[in-house]
């Protein structure tokens, strides 16, 4: 009698599938922690002590000097003033090409998901496909484009790149989104006398701001990680946080300063990391919303 | 006066033609429903009258005025769809009156009329609310005031209460028909729900591969069939059918497997041209009489019952009938079991022949 099931079913702590599921997770998670961790902790320390080869222990004295040169006074190739210009040539590219890209795109999946016209089909299609090419196809002919353009090695280049390959997968992204929509939402709107903006803006940007939000952080993160492009395009004055990162690492001249060099990597790195941290909820709320319908 | 008029509608998505030849007159201040199975192009007709889809081929008329190639904000129509469709940003007000500012109506017009929807539909105690935090009824009581305030002279719906609870259902049915008599103007109204076409509608078009089979009266369509399909579609449970011959000699006599049925007092619409021919036989379940009563009927027979289903005002009771299903309505309180048989009877006035090639009433 007493083993009679009665009220809720009990929940068993151990069982062997929970116990493989966490130690997956927990291995997994020391895999990516572990280089952070080295890395946050031989920031800390001057450079005698990280002579001492010991990566793995916290810094004895505790010392910020290396971000305040990575920052400040860390050389880049001939000049020494630091990753803040490279901060701030990085954020004249990223806010105009982020706004653009996500503008053109949007109204794009709009007009894709709602006024369908003879053959969005198959510029769908086509542009599907060109997320799919490998990019390092089309960077000779885009140097020849932007040359003609004359603005090849300019800021305006670098963001006109930026825009055009963020088009496919985010013309995508909204386009899926929109057309997990009702169309009866749509036909609504149209019987009220809303034409192509006021639907656009009135009714579906007010109920988009997840899939917008999804967009921002696919986009910081691409524009702000990229290398290839910033160091083909943007030309020498405008070389983004990452280029410069890269040559203060693999400077030449003098020895390796691991501590400053560590400081520089996770600075570049800390700016899409905000932004995910800030909005990591809504990423994953507008990652499923998108996901609904294909 | 003509209310809408359509004339040779066609409308085809790439090679799939859903519309063809569609020809359509409704009278101002009629309620129309187009009524069909699903998928057989009811809201395509519906849309292309609002304006919402481009049709292939044909004219449209409402108000007299051809409206062809007008926008769905010109056309004087008003819209209410099966996902109520509401604005979720918006408030009810806003909802109510997004369309009117679209239009650029004067503020204190806006007002007033908003008044008067919200009044009409009783949701002024909701107007300051967001879509979400209303029920089913609620929303779609609010879509239909989007579509009042507009001030049309049509009204379309497109199977407004479909996704609404059976109890619901009922209530804003008979809403949306005291508000018909209220406004009196013209409404097309599609389903696919029987029940709803034959209360609310002045007339039915019974639609089917988008052509429209029969337009008619909820009573001339329940009562008059012109077709076996749509002797089949109407009336629940189904008609019955039986399969056999009509020989025309003195009196025109029905043969099914040697069950004989005097079909003299039949109103046959056609000459039936003195020719014996294969005939589809039909009588609703409700035109049959069982019991007692049955041998005063012109035509009675015995059956056995098969399967009761008590439905509470009534049991509907299957059986056989020369080798066809059979089924038929009883009082409620009566008592009858499986095994028992059972004297039935009908009048063949109230029967429907058909045709067996053409499946056309005789
Ligand atoms: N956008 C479309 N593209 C292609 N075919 C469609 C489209 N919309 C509807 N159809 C087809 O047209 C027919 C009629 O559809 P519809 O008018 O929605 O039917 P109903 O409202 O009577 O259920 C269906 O067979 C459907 O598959
Ligand atoms: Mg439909």
């Amino acid at each position: 009698m007493t083993n009679e099931p009665f009220g809720p079913r009990p929940r068993r702590m151990l069982d062997p599938g929970r116990i493989i599921l966490y130690s997956v997770l927990i291995v997994a998670a020391i895999y990516y922690l572990l280089p952070l961790y080295i890395m946050v902790m031989t920031s800390m320390k001057g450079m005698p002590e990280i002579r001492l080869g010991n990566i793995f222990s916290p810094p004895v004295e505790v010392t910020f000097e290396p971000w305040v040169k990575a920052w400040d006074t860390a050389c880049t190739g001939l000049y020494c003033e630091g990753l803040k210009v490279g901060f701030w040539n990085s954020m004249q590219i990223l806010i105009p090409s982020v706004i653009i890209s996500i503008v053109i795109a949007s109204v794009n999946g709009y007009a894709l998901s709602f006024w369908r016209f003879r053959g969005s089909e198959v510029f769908f299609t086509i542009l599907i496909f060109g997320s799919f090419i490998p990019y390092q196809v089309m960077l000779y002919p885009l140097v020849i484009i932007t040359r003609e353009l004359g603005i090849f090695g300019s800021l305006t280049g670098i963001i006109f790149i930026h825009t055009i390959f963020g088009m496919p997968i985010l013309t995508l992204l909204f386009r899926n989104y929109f057309a997990s929509l009702p169309m009866e939402l749509f036909k609504a709107a149209r019987v009220d006398g809303a034409g192509f903006w006021g639907i656009f803006l009135k009714i579906l940007v007010p109920m988009s701001p997840p899939i917008f939000v999804v967009a921002i952080i696919l986009q910081v993160t691409g524009i702000w990680n990229d290398f290839l492009f910033g160091v083909i395009f943007a030309g020498t004055k405008n070389f983004p946080m990452t280029v410069q990162l890269n040559n203060i690492v693999n400077s030449t001249q003098g020895v390796k300063e691991y501590n400053v060099n560590m400081a520089a990597t996770i600075l570049t790195g800390a700016v899409p990391l905000l932004i995910y941290f800030i909005s990591g909820k809504l990423f994953v709320r507008g990652i499923a919303a998108g996901a609904v319908k294909g | 006066m003509k209310s809408i008029e359509i004339k040779d509608l066609a409308l085809s998505f790439g090679d799939v033609k859903v519309l063809e030849h569609l020809d359509l007159d409704i009278q101002d201040g009629e309620f129309l429903v187009l009524l069909g199975a699903s998928g057989c192009g009811k809201s395509t007709l519906l849309n292309c009258i609002a304006g919402l889809l481009d049709i292939t081929d044909g004219q449209i008329f409402i108000k007299g005025k051809n409206v062809t190639w007008k926008e769905p904000k010109d056309r004087g129509i008003g819209m209410v769809f099966q996902s109520y469709a509401l604005y979720p940003q918006m408030s009810v007000e806003g909802n109510l009156t997004f369309g009117l500012k679209n239009a650029g109506v004067p503020k204190a017009e806006i007002a007033e009329r908003v008044a008067r929807a919200s009044e009409i539909l009783q949701i002024e105690p909701l107007l300051k609310r967001k879509p979400s935090a209303l029920s089913g009824g609620q929303r779609q009581r609010v879509a239909i005031g989007r579509a009042l305030v507009r001030d049309v002279d049509v009204f379309l719906f497109d199977e407004p209460l479909s996704n609404l609870d059976a109890k619901l259902r009922a209530e804003l049915r008979v809403e949306i028909k005291r508000l018909h008599h209220k406004l009196n103007n013209t409404m097309i109204y599609v389903t696919h729900d029987q029940i709803e076409a034959l209360t609310l509608a002045d007339r039915i078009a019974i639609m089917r591969g988008g052509k429209v089979l029969q337009l008619d009266s909820p009573h001339t369509i329940y009562n008059h069939p012109a077709t076996k399909y749509v002797a089949g579609f109407i009336g629940s449970p189904g008609m019955n059918f039986l399969e056999g011959t009509l020989t025309v000699g003195d009196k025109p006599v029905f043969d099914c497997n040697g069950q004989q049925i005097d079909t003299s007092r039949y109103q046959f619409d056609k000459s039936t041209n003195g020719a014996n021919r294969p005939i589809h036989f039909g009588i609703r379940p409700e035109h049959v009489v069982a019991g007692r009563d049955a041998a005063e009927q012109p035509f009675n027979t015995e059956i056995e019952v098969e399967v009761v289903e008590p439905m509470g005002s009534d049991t509907l009771v299957w059986s056989q009938m020369a080798g066809h299903e059979f089924r038929f309505r009883m009082d409620g309180q009566s008592t009858v079991s499986p095994g028992e048989k059972m004297p039935i009877g009908f009048d063949p006035v109230t029967a429907s022949l058909f045709d067996a090639e053409t499946e056309i009433r005789l």
